[in-house]
């Protein structure tokens, strides 16, 4: 450091500056130099921060964001977060509710507002809906009266109470909703009922693919790497060509390929008829194992590189110590060469796990609908019902556990720096 | 390798080996291999045998208004994606080498960060971000969106290229008088080159490839060539899929003998330099 700090602006030096102790002047040089570094740094920060980072953000927040009943009822919304949530709420409180009822008769926001007190409390919708059709009430009624005589559900501390709740404006609905949870009438966390318990299976879905696909990488990735590096360089250089070209093919000219090979009149079923193996073709693609025989190709390269990577790193002398020593070879292998490829494990599996956890274009054109990760639910919610609350909840749980993932693997190949695309 | 003293055992472990090796090698390139006749099939079934050869898939991609707007749109998006994460990762790059601050390290995993967030998180998020800016369904929104992917590779191309980079060169031109720009120009650009150059790549051939963001993002109008091969696997699978294939396969050979050979040529000059 102390080469680039005396060289760096002498030169340049105003008359007056040259005046001053030398400390002083190479603290300023020093600052203006990584003020010009920050200076690098900052248009590429405040992309990202514009066009990545904020936008998820955005939609993180939408997982706990409530705008239904404000937005269909706001000042009902307001005035009931002063209630105590006893009884029933004031009159003050009943006469904004009634007014608003009355205006907002027949708009889209109040019915949005129905359809979300709805999914709180079964009726909701067609309460609300009855009610602003009856209103306004007759004159010289009291309000609760009136109201009772609609329906007398309004005469229940239940009913105030869910309206309160679904007015406020956070809720953890879509959180817990992806979890497999819900908050009962007293707003206590219970579990989902059966018909609305899904997400969780999903999750757990999601993860048991990854990880069947990692171990797959892992069983292939491994004897492969293994050769790549016990050959001599040229040749160990045209094969990892054969491991590069499908990692640099399109991900969509690899799964038609797959259909392609797979179908039931693909060559994999012709060969096994062949071999008589089998008497009728095989069912291989649009289930699990079609999704699995995909992804593995298609996450390969990303086992290999890390491993090989990690594997022409060490010296053959351990083995041959060991050997010399009178280990017998597989022995050795196992104690002495596999323990110093586990950076090389750790860092494959984990970006192949983080990887295959995300995954949505191979399951949705191979598999069938119990194929279905993560990915595709947030999808279907975004594109199909238009639910962006649970879509943002499902990506908030889904980036969490990859975010997760993603610290342990930069703490593991941080050192090494070797991420596989680098090659 | 195997040595003279091996035993039997040893020998057959070392051929089963290679054997296994093998194999796995053909399953990683095989689905590659095998798609290509098919694009010359004359009957219009994705099978072999092959009933003859013919150009006609091509004649009808070529022929065809959807296909040739699609390549439009992939040629629009993916070029200006690719310049735009190439210059801001480049000089973010620059910046990340040459200083040390606290928090560094944890800036860094934020810009690799959108290689590792799932694609359909970013689409979801720039899609509901993007629409009310009127962005949804613009070359804009589109080339932005497939900047931020294509960035990490940029980063980590160009920082693993700088770490290698010997910094007395930028001194001892300073010191004949050159000055910042100057520098950057003639010295740091021309050495560096071989690492921006396979970053962009990486860059291009993330972009080219992206569906999902894609998917969301794009209007009817701006579908790009991986989003109509979405649209063809997915209704029906025809020979002018496999010819799409084909030509895209030609492409990634090309960049991947591109990358190889900017990859000797510095390890030449690396070599050349330490001897």
């Amino acid at each position: 450091m102390t080469a680039t700090t005396l060289t760096a602006p002498a030169a340049a030096a105003e008359p007056a500056e040259r005046a001053l102790p030398l400390k002083t002047r190479l603290k300023r040089a020093e600052r203006r130099k990584k003020l010009l570094h920050l200076a690098l740094i900052a248009p590429l920060a405040v992309f990202l921060l514009l066009t990545f980072l904020w936008p998820i953000g955005a939609l993180l927040k939408r997982s706990v964001d409530n705008p239904e009943v404000r937005g269909g009822l706001p000042a009902t919304a307001e005035a009931l977060e002063h209630w105590n949530g006893q009884g029933l709420p004031p009159a003050s409180t009943l006469a904004v509710f009634v007014k608003e009822m009355e205006a907002a008769h027949g708009t889209t926001e109040l019915a949005s507002a129905a359809k979300r007190l709805n999914t709180e409390m079964t009726g909701y919708r067609s309460l609300i809906m009855k009610t602003a059709r009856s209103l306004p009430l007759p004159d010289g009624t009291k309000l609760q009266d009136g109201l009772n005589a609609i329906d007398p559900r309004w005469g229940e501390t239940h009913t105030w109470q869910v309206m309160a709740r679904a007015g406020q404006p956070y809720t953890s609905y879509c959180l817990l909703a992806a979890l497999d949870h819900t908050l009962d009438a007293d707003g206590a966390i219970v579990a989902a009922t059966e018909d609305q318990a899904i997400y969780l299976d999903v999750l757990g879905r999601t993860f048991w693919m990854s990880l069947v696909v990692t171990l797959c990488c892992l069983v292939l990735g491994f004897p492969l790497a293994y050769l790549l590096t016990s050959l001599p360089t040229r040749s160990s250089n045209l094969l990892m060509i054969l491991v590069l070209l499908p990692f640099w093919t399109s991900i969509l000219v690899r799964v038609a390929s797959w259909i392609v090979l797979l179908q039931s009149g693909g060559l994999v079923n012709q060969a096994l008829q062949a071999l008589g193996l089998i008497d009728e073709p095989l069912q291989l693609v649009f289930n699990r194992l079609g999704v699995y025989i995909a992804m593995t190709h298609i996450l390969l390269p990303f086992m290999i590189l890390p491993l090989y990577s990690v594997m022409k790193g060490i010296s053959p002398i351990y083995l041959r110590a060991a050997q010399s020593l009178g280990c017998p070879p597989f022995q050795s292998f196992w104690k002495v060469y596999f323990p110093q490829t586990l950076p090389g494990v750790f860092a494959g599996a984990l970006l192949v796990f983080i990887l295959s956890m995300g995954y949505y274009i191979t399951p949705a054109l191979l598999g069938g609908p119990q194929e279905q990760m993560a990915s595709y639910f947030i999808a279907f919610y975004t594109n199909e019902t238009i639910n962006w609350g649970m879509a943002a909840a499902l990506s908030t749980v889904l980036l969490g556990a990859t975010l997760l993932l993603y610290i342990v693997y930069s703490r593991y190949a941080g050192q090494g720096r070797n991420t596989a695309k680098a090659r | 390798m195997l040595q003279a003293y091996a035993s039997p055992l040893e020998r057959t472990w070392f051929y089963a080996h290679r054997v296994i090796a093998g194999l796995i090698l053909l399953f990683l390139i095989l689905p590659i291999l095998v798609i290509v006749p098919l694009s010359f099939n004359s009957d219009s079934f994705l099978m072999y045998p092959m009933a003859g050869a013919s150009l006609r898939w091509y004649e009808e991609i070529i022929g065809s208004d959807v296909w040739r707007n699609a390549l439009m749109n992939s040629l629009i998006v993916s070029p200006a994606a690719t310049l735009l994460a190439v210059v801001l990762g480049t000089l973010a790059s620059i910046g990340l080498v040459r200083s040390d601050f606290p928090g560094k390290a944890l800036l860094t995993a934020i810009l690799i960060s959108p290689m590792v967030v799932p694609v359909v998180i970013v689409g979801v998020a720039v899609y509901l971000f993007f629409a009310p800016l009127g962005l949804a369904g613009s070359y804009t929104g589109l080339i932005l969106a497939h900047a931020v992917l294509g960035v990490p590779f940029v980063i980590t191309t160009v920082t693993a290229t700088l770490q290698g980079f010997d910094y007395n060169l930028v001194r001892a031109a300073a010191s004949l008088g050159a000055n910042p720009v100057l520098t950057f120009f003639r010295v740091t650009l021309p050495l560096v080159a071989p690492g921006i150059v396979s970053g962009g790549l990486f860059a291009f051939a993330t972009s080219f490839d992206e569906v999902v963001v894609t998917l969301f993002l794009a209007s009817p109008g701006q579908a790009t060539l991986p989003r109509q091969m979405f649209a063809g696997i997915r209704e029906n699978i025809s020979p002018a899929i496999a010819a799409v294939a084909t030509i895209l396969i030609v492409l990634s050979t090309l960049m991947l003998l591109t990358l190889e050979w900017l990859r000797q040529r510095s390890e030449k000059l690396r070599t050349g330099k330490s001897r």
